[in-house]
């Protein structure tokens, strides 16, 4: 069971309430497949993504970007039981989708880097701290169901 | 870094005050950047530029290069919070091979 203190639970709710999902959740899936190209494996069938202006214009991609943040609702909610929460996506990325687990945490770091640019200096190193710990939570119980 | 990764603070326990905003923590940082500025000058040959930095983390510091991936990644957060117009998806992605190559080369020396 994680461990959650009140100024990360705190700044978790409130990052997520002030979240612009039509923005954020684009924003980091395109610099996702921007900086780690590799990643566009999984997305064959998206139409364009030849660079990085295809990619951040692609609207399939934007909406796959908004999406996969929602799919965060579920553990902001859930705060104190993500790995149970969690069981059915893992194993529908395993199974299904076959998506390499390490590829969450590059999203994660792109994600990262998207909330930094947006917040400025409201994201300091405790927020950051509390906003990766949460993410690191999230990434290990999507990579629980692989076998 | 010192917040988001607490374990990074085992190598500074020569430090009085290790808390992230410290005098110390300050002018080393400063010092950090210094070296990651210097080495876009010598980018065509990171190898024998880093050579010395490449020794001294190697012999004297023994930083465990994971480190190196943890402080690319506050560098690049710190910078899309400094320049959030600037830091679009291409320069970011030419920051992090910059990064990844300096740190590459600064684990030269160590087998």
């Amino acid at each position: 069971m994680v461990e959650w203190t009140d100024f990360e639970r705190e700044t978790i709710q409130k990052l997520f309430e002030n979240m612009n999902y039509e923005e954020v959740g684009p924003a980091a899936l395109s610099r996702c497949l921007v900086v780690y190209p590799w990643t566009q494996r999984y997305f064959g069938n998206f139409g364009n993504l030849y660079n990085a202006v295809a990619i951040t214009t692609n609207p399939l991609i934007a909406k796959h970007g908004i999406t996969i943040l929602h799919g965060l609702d579920r553990a902001v909610k859930n705060m104190d039981n993500i790995k149970a929460t969690y069981a059915e996506l893992s194993v529908l990325h395993s199974e299904k989708l076959h998506v390499d687990p390490d590829n969450f945490r590059l999203l994660s770091d792109c994600l990262t880097i998207v909330l930094a640019a947006r917040l400025g200096r409201a994201f300091t190193g405790d927020v950051q701290a509390a906003f990766q710990k949460f993410l690191a939570v999230v990434v290990s119980s999507l990579g629980k169901q692989y076998h | 870094m010192l917040s988001v990764y607490p374990q990074t603070k085992t190598y500074f326990d020569h430090w009085q005050d290790q808390t992230p905003n410290s005098p110390h923590a300050k002018k080393h940082g400063i010092t950090v950047m210094s070296a990651v500025g210097e080495a876009v000058s010598k980018i065509d040959d990171l190898k024998g530029g880093l050579l010395t930095l490449s020794e001294l983390h190697a012999f004297t510091l023994r930083v465990d290069p994971a480190n190196f991936k943890i402080v690319s990644h506050c560098i690049l957060v710190v910078m899309a919070i400094m320049f959030p117009n600037d830091f679009t998806p291409q320069v970011h992605v030419a920051m992090d091979k910059f990064l990844a190559s300096v740190a590459l080369a600064l684990a030269e020396k160590y087998r």
